[in-house]
Parts: structure tokens; sequence; C-alpha cells
């Protein structure tokens, strides 16, 4: 409903709003267009039918071609008053007009609508809540990380004590004592080279270790011996890592971006 | 009356001493989990035969290296555009590029052109991502998920930088079923075939109720039992709508699973992936 005017409900209307001169029910002498399946007809109605409403609107088939069509649409309503014949060519152009159109939407992708059903969006979104809280995500990841560790699949990047491992190194610790302490001074002096495996610094570098075991272990044979050694002075700097603990943590994640760029530097001091 | 009973329990296994019977698990709905036969068991021959010869064979044999394609719906929102550049991120040697208005039917052989091995489209709707078609590009199964919980980097609340472009590990947690095994390997198929211990990051697919979580973790090892993450990275939520055989064709292609309300929500305890 627009300011001045209201909208026609009839169907056989030729413009659309309710006027005296453009309801199809107040003249009896009417013509409109209109269109079916993408073929445009032309419908009349005259007077002298009044009578028979079956055989009111006489319906005329319009060629495709657009000149033609208004050819069609004069020699139909001539004689008509001039208002009927032009609201009928207008509305005939806008018709043409719109059916181009969607024959050239349907051509591109077309997008499909589908309603979501808000029961089953709500439905979906409380067992995913449910789903993640039964999940335990960290839990799991952090047990899955541990086996892998376990399983070896890291390799001997890092290097920590196996209680198993533990164990049997005792056991040859006891026996070979000696021997280890003599291959202990080799290794001390490997180890200064090639990783900052530098007691002194324990205290501030016990973070550090392990990193440098990520760093530089590739190039290392694993030895039991060596696992010997990194494995005492591990206990030693155990005693201290406790007290790193909390700063521990936090620590690791941002200086692990330095430590590429400050290792070679420090190798070459240690060296 | 439910405490009381509860205390009589515990009474009474005091009492018993070390006679008592054990303790009760409690039932959860993984327990009561209606039992699917398509289970894999590692050491059933019939797929492992079908892994050596489906889609992901050239994949897990070593002989091609994934590339990746993001791209969205047309005319992606700011929140999409941003979820792509981290998932790029995240998905070492992959590529985001901007549709502007082009079929998906036409990208196709243009990406098989230009050597990618994976195309996904995160499909958006009132300017967040909901949807994700993840489509194995030599003519590889096409899965089709619903994205849910969409979370962005800044949104996590956790203290660590952007991901490096090292190469993550990749954990599958979870995914049991037949067609639980083949979307896992599509997942796998995604990332490069030799992690970067270096990097330390790890990508999760876990799937929980058929709900695939993912998330992107930055690890370390504290000491031989204890492990501690981080989360960096973004996380969504997937939920599996339909897995197609062939390269992406809504119409004419050959769907091998449709998830279907009617049939396959009935009951709480069923799951299928």
């Amino acid at each position: 409903r627009t300011k001045t005017q209201n909208f026609c409900r009839n169907e056989y209307n030729l413009t659309g709003l309710c006027n005296r001169s453009s309801c199809p029910l107040a003249n009896s002498q009417y013509a409109t267009i209109r269109e079916e399946k993408g073929r445009c007809y032309l419908y009349m109605k005259t007077i002298e039918r009044a009578a028979f409403p079956r055989r009111l609107w006489e319906r005329v088939l319009l060629s495709k071609n657009y000149e033609k069509a208004l050819e069609e649409i004069d020699e139909n309503l001539i004689y008509w008053p001039r208002f009927i014949r032009h609201k009928c060519k207008q509305r005939f152009t806008k018709i043409t007009q719109y059916l181009i159109r969607i024959r050239k939407l349907t051509l591109k992708r077309q997008r499909k609508l589908v309603p979501l059903r808000r029961k089953i969006e709500r439905r979906e979104k409380r067992r995913e809540e449910k789903a993640l809280i039964a999940a335990q995500l960290d839990n799991a990841i952090e047990k899955e990380l541990l086996e892998r560790l376990k399983q070896d699949t890291y390799g001997d990047i890092y290097n920590f004590p196996i209680h198993a491992f533990d164990k049997a190194l005792q056991q040859q610790d006891a026996e070979s004592e000696s021997e280890s302490d003599a291959e202990k001074e080799e290794d001390d002096d490997e180890d200064t080279d090639k990783r900052e495996f530098v007691e002194a610094d324990d205290s501030d570098l016990s973070d550090f270790e392990d990193m440098d075991k990520l760093e530089t272990s590739s190039e290392e044979e694993q030895e039991e011996e060596e696992e010997v050694e990194k494995k005492a002075s591990h206990s030693r700097s155990k005693g201290k890592t406790p007290l790193k603990g909390p700063a521990r943590r936090k620590r690791p994640y941002i200086e692990i971006e330095y430590e590429e760029e400050t290792e070679p530097t420090t190798k070459t001091k240690a060296t | 009356e439910k405490l009381a009973a509860r205390k009589k329990r515990r009474k009474e296994r005091e009492a018993l001493g070390d006679n008592a019977p054990p303790k009760a698990v409690p039932k959860t709905i993984e327990n009561q989990r209606v039992y699917d036969e398509t289970t894999v068991d590692p050491n059933d021959e019939e797929v492992a035969f079908d892994e050596e010869t489906d889609e992901f064979a050239p994949y897990f044999n070593r002989q091609t290296v994934p590339k990746i394609l993001i791209t969205t719906s047309d005319r992606p929102r700011g929140r999409t555009v941003r979820f792509c550049e981290q998932l790029s991120t995240v998905i070492p040697n992959s590529h985001v590029y901007y549709r502007r208005g082009l079929a998906l039917k036409r990208i196709i052989p243009q990406c098989i052109a230009r050597d990618f091995t994976d195309l996904m489209v995160i499909n958006e709707d009132r300017k967040i991502p909901n949807g994700l078609v993840l489509s194995h590009l030599p003519d590889g199964p096409t899965a089709h998920f619903r994205m849910s919980s969409v979370r962005l980097r800044k949104e996590i609340k956790r203290k660590g930088k952007e991901p490096t472009e090292h190469v993550p590990e990749v954990i599958l947690n979870n995914f049991t079923t037949r067609l639980g095994h083949s979307i896992g390997r599509m997942f796998a198929s995604l990332f490069p075939h030799d992690p970067q211990f270096i990097g330390r990051q790890v990508a999760t697919f876990h799937n929980q109720r058929d709900y695939i979580f993912f998330r992107f973790h930055r690890y370390i090892f504290k000491s031989e039992k204890k492990v501690g993450i981080q989360e960096l990275g973004p996380r969504f939520t997937l939920k599996l709508r339909s897995l197609q055989k062939g390269t992406f064709d809504s119409k004419f292609g050959e769907y091998e699973w449709i998830h279907k309300r009617r049939e396959m929500d009935t009951s709480r305890r069923k799951f299928h992936l």
C-alpha cells in the first residue's frame, strides 16, 4: 500500500494499482498481458461477452519475437482506448525483461538455501558441548605424546632416563665405576665442545639443557656411557629444577625462538 | 536418597575390607556405545589391503607431497578471511585463493593442472564459517563437514606465538569405524609425512561422538612423564555430513555416506565415525 494508492489483488489487473481506470471489474472493455511458463498471452475482455463468465476472457498467444509481439498487441487492440494499449505494451516489456533475467540466472550457479531446523541445531550444539567435555582433549593429547616418546618415535632428541634403563644403568654403574669415571672425563671435553653442557652454569642453564639436547643431538651417537654421564648430571641438576619449576614453564615458550640464533655465537665461545 | 544409598555402599565396602567387590565403573555414553560392526580391527587384512589400493596410497607411499588450496564461498566476510589465513599457517604448503564467483566444477580441473593435492572450501553463513568441503584432488573422495565453534587465534586464551613453519605432527584420535578410518586418512594426507620434531607442534584431530575436534598445540617435555602443551592456532569442530567418492559434484556424485537425520539420529548411543 503506497501512500496514495492501493494494490489491486485481482490477477487480471493491468497495472497493479487499484484505480477506477485500471480495474478489470470496473471496466467492461479490458485487456491484460499475462505469462505462463515463459510464453506471453494477451487477455481481452469485451462487453459483448459480459453475460458469459466462462468465455469472458479471450486469450491470444503472442510471438516470441519482441517486435512482432508488439505488433500483435497493436493489431488486436486496434480501436481500443490508448490507455489500455499503452499499459499493455509496458507490461509486456517488463515481463519479457524479467523472463530474460530468470533464464540468465538459471545458467549461473544458484545458491540453494537449506533451512536450519532450530531444534536440531540446539540439539547438535548441546551434544557437541557434552562431547567436548567427554573428550578431555588435553589429557588425550598429553597421553599420546608421552606414548610416542616411549615408543621412540622422536628418536634421540629427548633424553630422559627411563626407569627400567635407570635400574640397569645403576647396576652397571656399581660394577664399572672406575671405567665410567675415566670415560666421563673424555666425554666431558666432547660435551663442552658440542653442546653447552657447562656444569658451572647449571643454575642458569638448567633450563637450557633440554633445549640444547634438542638442537644438537642429531650429530651425536648415543652410547651408554654418554647416557650415564648425562643421567648423572641430570640427577645433579634435578636437584635444582624443582626450584625453577614454575618459572620454567614460561621461559621455554618465549626463548625457544631465540635459541637458534644465540647458539652459534656461544658455540664459538666454548671452543 | 542417592546420598544415603552411596553411604551405605561405602560402609559395606569398608566393612568387607579385602573381600569387597570391585568398584563399579560408571556408565558413560562411550561405554554404552552401540557396537558398530564396521569397527576397524588393527589387524584386519581387508582394511589393510583397501588402504594400499585406495586414493591415499600415493601419499602414504611418499610419492606425492601434499599441496593444499584453501578457498571460501563467494564474498567471504572478515572472520572467514582471517580464519583462512590462520589455517594456511597451520597447514604447511597451503595457499589461500579468493573466489570471485568461480564455479567449483571449473576450479577443480585447474587445480589438478597446477598440481594441488587437496582442496578445502570453507563455506560461510552470516559472517561466520560454518561448512568445510575437503576433497582430495586427483579424483579423490570429497568430505563435506559442518563446522562449528570456530575460535580464531586471538580468541584462544594462551600466551604462545604464532605457529612456525615447521611441519607439525599429526594425532588422530578415536577414529574407529571404517568410515572414521578413511576420514582419518584424509586428514593425515593434508600434512607432509615427515614431521619436524624441532618445531614441537602437533595438530590433533580428535573424534568424539561423531564430532571431530581440531586443535593445534605446541608441546614441551618437562620430564619423562610430564608434558606441557600450549594451545596456539585456531580451533574448530567438524561434523561429517557426507562423503563422496569422486571429486565435488553435488548432482551426479556417488555418495559413499550421507548423514540421514531420520535414520541415523535415532539412538543416543549410536555413532558412525
